[in-house]
């Protein structure tokens, strides 16, 4: 029988195409938020002035984040911020600079809202998902585009209908659930599908869900959505946006592709192995490999309660001899944050170093890269090749609990052991 | 569209943006010419120095998967690469290389070996190995798609239609 009622994802599509979507359509939408970064925006610029033009009711929606080489580490990249600095002030685009955080947080912080379309030149913008948006990365051209017009094209995805059930047990986070379910389906997973988590969602807060989202592109997808429900609306309240809540869950008819589950409470804590996100392993089952770097940040895991989760099991300890402990806080806020709760302090008598918000060593500019044939481990969310700015080193990926306690002894360490 | 004719460039599984424009070469992203030297040189240092015009891509699974970076798609297409043929292609990449102007082909591309002189109309769907004398067909794009390609790319699109047309 066909399905009648929508998803998510139709539903958000259908309301900025105008029309009701079914997936495989080809439609054009209205974007509410349009991003780029340093990375990406002086690409995007660059369209948008062959374009000619920039729509100026946009001004507050199109944003240009510093964030990914933050600050500067070399006269190419100030320059590339200088560029995007007098683009804003020419075209009025939002400018967030350097020492504001990583754009993803600061959209989850003071932009991302129930039922909105967002754009990103990055791509890790699924991760305001979490908020059921739908939110997913784009090239610098496509932002271009949206950034110029307020449109831009969409084949609407099948989706794929993750359902949750019980919870978590202590130690183990939504980071190795994320990585749990992408070691399970694959890298290309979910290529070109949008993920509906469903099921007992209560059990993940907002830093939880923003994890997950966070994730989704790992697994290929479009983006990964969560219903808008009460933690939502506490989040928003939290930040005085409660006006931008609306309630939004699919209908209980509405058709997936698929529908896969999971039960949280057999989840382990979980690490990726290099160089593929989908080579998963339990945290367990690693403890003979030696670590030289701990990174503990980035959009995935650098926002208040991983650095709170990281700090509980490195209150009054040290860290291993010859490892380093680099921690980055994913924005300002969480930065004050962590600083007037005295985490700041545990990292640094640990034996840590506190880099400034941003994307801090994640994608290889700078600040924390690794020596040849030398091993990190990372709460960031990708550990291809050559990603943190050395071919030759071997990153592996985890909670910001396993993180804490493989600094602690040396090796990858199941958290467990510890808290 | 003409007809596309160079030689194969064999890759395997999971190429990652990565490996097409790695991040260590942040800094020269608004340098694309220098950018495109480096492309693909972690899994094959040959690459951006023998790359003729023409020349092709030819790939297995996952193409592309992980950043957003256009500048990916953009210095293959600067190096001299006319399309790229792959088992599958991840989803941004696809995107990116309409937008850009690049075509990608998705079809089974086991018939096609290192250096191997091809044909590649985008409209009839065919490949032609001339070396092999073998010949195979794929789904062309969407006409939507076909038409940004056609235009030369989404910016190219838009001044020409004053919007997106699908
Ligand atoms: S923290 Fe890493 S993954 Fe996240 S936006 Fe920055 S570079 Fe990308």
């Amino acid at each position: 029988m066909e399905k009648t009622g929508q998803n998510l994802t139709e539903k958000i599509i259908s309301r900025h195409a105008g029309k009701g979507v079914r997936p495989g359509d080809m439609v054009v939408a209205d974007v509410d938020i349009a991003l780029a970064q340093d990375g990406t925006a002086p690409l995007a610029i660059r369209q948008i002035e062959k374009l000619g033009s920039c729509n100026p009711d946009r001004n507050h929606l199109n944003i240009l984040f510093m964030d990914h080489a933050s600050p500067s580490p070399r006269k190419e990249l100030a320059d590339d911020h200088a560029f995007m600095r007098s683009f804003a002030k020419e075209y009025g685009a939002t400018v967030s600079d350097v020492g504001e955080g990583i754009c993803h947080q600061l959209i989850a912080e003071k932009y991302a809202a129930p039922g909105m379309l967002i754009l990103g030149a990055d791509s890790h913008t699924c991760t305001a998902g979490a908020f059921c948006a739908f939110a997913t990365g784009m090239g610098s051209t496509d932002i271009a585009v949206a950034m110029a017009t307020g449109k831009t094209w969409l084949r609407v995805p099948e989706s794929i209908k993750v359902v949750l059930h019980g919870k978590l047990s202590n130690g183990v986070l939504a980071k190795d659930l994320i990585l749990h379910i992408i070691g399970d389906i694959g890298a290309d997973g979910a290529t070109y599908k949008a993920l509906e988590f469903s099921g007992y969602i209560d059990s993940l807060d907002m830093e939880q869900r923003l994890v997950m989202s966070n994730m989704a592109v790992e697994a290929g997808a479009k983006a990964g959505l969560f219903p808008a429900d009460n933690r939502t609306l506490t989040y928003l309240q939290e930040r005085g946006r409660a006006e931008q809540f609306n309630e939004i869950a699919p209908d209980s008819d509405a058709g997936y592709e698929k529908v896969i589950e999971y039960h949280l409470d057999s989840i382990e804590p979980t690490v990726a192995m290099p160089h593929a996100v989908d080579n998963t392993a339990p945290a367990s089952t690693l403890s003979g490999i030696s670590i030289d770097q701990v990174y503990i940040g980035t959009c995935t895991n650098g926002r208040l309660s991983d650095l709170e989760t990281a700090a509980a099991i490195l209150k009054g300890k040290r860290i291993a001899s010859g490892v380093r402990l680099v921690v980055c806080p994913a924005s300002r806020e969480i930065y004050l944050k962590a600083v007037e709760k005295g985490l700041v302090s545990i990292f640094i008598e640990a034996g840590g170093l506190v880099l400034p918000p941003g994307c801090g060593p994640c994608v290889g500019i700078h600040q924390g890269i690794l020596a040849k044939n030398e091993v990190v481990l990372s709460t960031q969310n990708r550990n291809f090749q050559g990603r943190m700015g050395n071919p030759d080193s071997s990153i592996y990926l985890a909670s910001p609990a396993t993180a804490a306690a493989s600094a602690l002894f040396g090796h990858i360490t199941d958290p467990r052991e510890v808290v | 569209m003409m007809t596309l004719q160079g030689k194969a460039w064999r890759f395997g599984d999971s190429v990652t943006t990565d490996h097409i424009a790695p991040g260590r070469y942040f800094h020269l992203r608004s340098n694309l010419p220098e950018l495109a030297r480096h492309a693909l040189e972690d899994l094959r240092s040959d690459f951006a120095s023998e790359v003729k015009k023409g020349d092709f891509i030819v790939t297995g699974k996952n193409f592309g998967l992980g950043s957003s970076r256009e500048h990916a798609p953009t210095i293959l297409k600067l190096a001299g690469v006319s399309a790229i043929l792959a088992q599958s292609f991840a989803r941004i990449f696809f995107r990116n290389a309409v937008n850009i102007g690049l075509p990608v082909v998705i079809m089974d591309t086991t018939f096609i070996n290192e250096q191997d002189e091809l044909e590649v109309s985008l409209e009839k769907g065919l490949v032609k190995n001339i070396t092999n004398d073998r010949v195979a067909q794929f789904n062309p794009l969407s006409p939507e798609l076909l038409r940004i390609l056609q235009d030369g790319g989404l910016i190219e699109h838009v001044k020409k239609n004053g919007r997106i047309v699908v």
